[in-house]
């Protein structure tokens, strides 16, 4: 059987994410998403709990994340003003099989921050449920999985991972 | 005389508390000072009684928590008698750590370096080739874990004080006592710590991030983006640092204070007032959940438990805010510009699913080191940090808010001054000044 999604397509997806978070288009970022669409981070020590009975960093719905996109935009988004220069790195991708329409992909990152002279480094591992779009792949989950055991010397996220 | 002193004066001079001016100054070397923290080290961090957990970490017989506490490394157990038991995480022998997980289930610790064992009542069981010292080596309990001074827990809340002679923990608590209770009265078959702990580190001084806890007056400046969330959300027009009623604060004794209100804010408390963004859905549990808190609690006592948002610090280091879920936040200085910081959720035991969900939703909409608000907290705190580098030419903090004021609201600064009149009391060891004041 061949699977819908080759990792090449996948990539690509992935490789145009990171390419908008790190110039800042992150209301575009935002609209990757399907309407019920989530962005998740669990806490560094339960990164197996399950969002709704585990406390995590990020939970958010649909609009959450794009009120998480307009907000960092603004000026008085103040934990990035000046903004962050980020980068993010997406590797080892893997395609499992489809479940239904959902397409599940696996990925490797580091995501690269610099601000005020200090340099931040956020590894993991991220977990995609992408769907088809009318218009290209769109993402209904996206799961980044820090692998850190306490979030030091980062501080905080408050870039999009 | 410390070098401290010879530098800038007598310690209880760098907190000016000048009544009849109304003016409340802080000297901006207690951030910055290693002689300060190495004061606080052994005045508040040795002597108070500081969080170390919650009961419902260590639900059964075997359960264990490790962490630090005051810079120190600490097991807290329950033992099969079911008592609890806070223990320094060190072998009598050289000294490692004994136990290296953050959480689990065990009857021993065993030291990896040269196997010596504990139970969790830290009772020396055995070693390798116990013959090689003398019958009598290990008498009077040289070859246990050594126990914490003391350890009393209040409503299921666990505190340690490595000063023998404490005082009790409810007497430490003093007026804060009740508002932990508060926070203990919401479930009715008693309170929970969340799976997950939120650990990171914020690049200021501690005390900052106690004054920040019970600051309301940076609501609204520092933390506009996330009311214009909540509008876009929920459509609220509240304006949080407007001229509306903005509650009131307290001086709780000992140094603790709350800032407080009764539904006045414009966010959701899962236990129990509704908001507009948890959808009509979720109205009829939240109102039931909140019928059943009055029914149980008496409408009194129900209305502040359940319609009630309360930032509760109690001093030096403990933070319970329960405003759009419960944080218990504790942290602790690694240097003068340095903290790390710990925080947990709290919740009612047997809460249901949906209810649970929204308390975890609710919870990283604001707090936390993603969240729309506590990471704008943390830059201002650092950048408070920062400033603190030109202290020579501009040495004190101004915390003179509300001062003249007979009905102090949390737009003020009473609560901060209840802090820092405490801390001049003990770095000082001068206990002759007073707690009291405007």
């Amino acid at each position: 059987m061949t699977n819908p999604l080759a990792r090449s397509e996948a990539e690509d997806f992935l490789f145009k994410e990171a390419a908008l978070l790190d110039a800042w288009r992150l209301e575009e970022w935002a609209n990757l998403f399907t309407a019920d669409g989530e962005y998740l981070i669990p806490a560094t020590d339960a990164p197996d709990g399950a969002p709704g009975t585990s406390l995590y960093l990020v939970y958010d719905d649909r609009h959450r994340l794009g009120e998480r996109a307009k907000r960092l935009l603004k000026k008085t988004a103040h934990a990035e003003q000046p903004r962050s220069r980020t980068r993010h790195m997406s590797s080892n991708v893997m395609v499992a099989e489809a479940e239904g329409a959902v397409m599940p992909v696996f990925c490797n990152f580091v995501v690269f921050r610099s601000r005020m002279e200090k340099t931040d480094i956020y590894p993991g591992h991220a977990e995609y449920r992408l769907v088809r779009g009318s218009d290209g792949l769109l993402i209904r989950s996206k799961k980044a999985i820090l692998d850190i055991d306490v979030l030091r010397p980062q501080g905080k996220v408050s870039i999009i991972l | 005389m410390t070098t401290l002193e010879h530098r800038c004066g007598s310690l209880a001079e760098l907190i000016i508390d000048d009544r009849q001016a109304a003016r409340f100054k802080v000297n901006r070397h207690v951030f910055a000072e290693e002689d300060i923290l190495a004061l606080e080290r052994e005045r508040i961090f040795s002597r108070c009684w500081l969080y170390l957990g919650h009961v419902s970490e260590v639900p059964a017989a075997g359960s264990f928590v490790a962490r630090r506490v005051g810079g120190r490394p600490l097991i807290l157990t329950r033992d099969r008698d079911g008592a609890l038991n806070a223990l320094y995480n060190t072998c009598p022998h050289r000294g490692a750590l004994v136990c290296r997980e953050r959480a689990g289930n065990r009857r021993a610790f065993q030291c990896g370096y040269h196997a010596w064992a504990f139970d969790e009542t830290g009772r020396f069981l055995g070693m390798p080739g116990r013959e090689a010292l003398p019958p009598n080596a290990g008498d009077g309990g040289q070859f246990d874990l050594v126990r914490v001074e003391r350890m009393e827990e209040f409503r299921g809340f666990v505190f340690v004080c490595f000063d023998r002679n404490a005082q009790p923990l409810v007497d430490y608590l003093a007026g804060a006592a009740e508002y932990l209770a508060y926070v203990a009265d919401q479930g009715e078959n008693g309170m929970e710590i969340v799976e997950g702990t939120q650990d990171y580190s914020i690049a200021a001084n501690w005390k900052l991030l106690q004054e920040n806890s019970v600051d309301g007056y940076h609501g609204q400046p520092t933390h506009v983006t996330y009311f214009d969330y909540l509008r876009s959300r929920d459509g609220t027009t509240t304006n949080f640092g407007g001229s509306g009623p903005m509650g009131w604060v307290k001086n709780l004794g000992n140094g603790h204070a709350v800032s407080e209100s009764i539904g006045l804010l414009p966010w959701g408390r899962p236990y129990a007032r509704w908001a507009p963004g948890w959808g009509e859905e979720a109205k009829p549990e939240v109102e039931e959940l909140n019928r059943r808190i009055m029914a149980r609690l008496g409408p009194e006592r129900g209305n502040v438990v359940a319609n009630g948002d309360r930032n509760l610090i109690i001093f030096p280091n403990l933070v319970v805010n329960d405003i759009m879920a419960t944080t218990v936040r504790t942290f602790y200085p690694v240097r003068p510009d340095y903290m790390e910081v710990s925080a947990w959720s709290l919740a009612p035991v047997g809460e249901s699913i949906p209810s649970r969900d929204r308390r975890m939703r609710n919870f990283v909409e604001f707090l936390g080191p993603a969240g729309f608000a506590s990471p704008d907290d943390v830059e201002m705190l650092e950048l408070c940090q920062r400033g603190y580098a030109n202290r020579a030419a501009a040495p004190w903090n101004d915390i003179s808010r509300g001062m003249l004021s007979n009905a102090p609201k949390k737009t003020d600064e009473l609560q901060m001054r209840t802090f820092w009149r405490r801390w001049r009391q003990l770095v000082s060891g001068d206990s002759s000044l007073e707690l009291a004041g405007p």
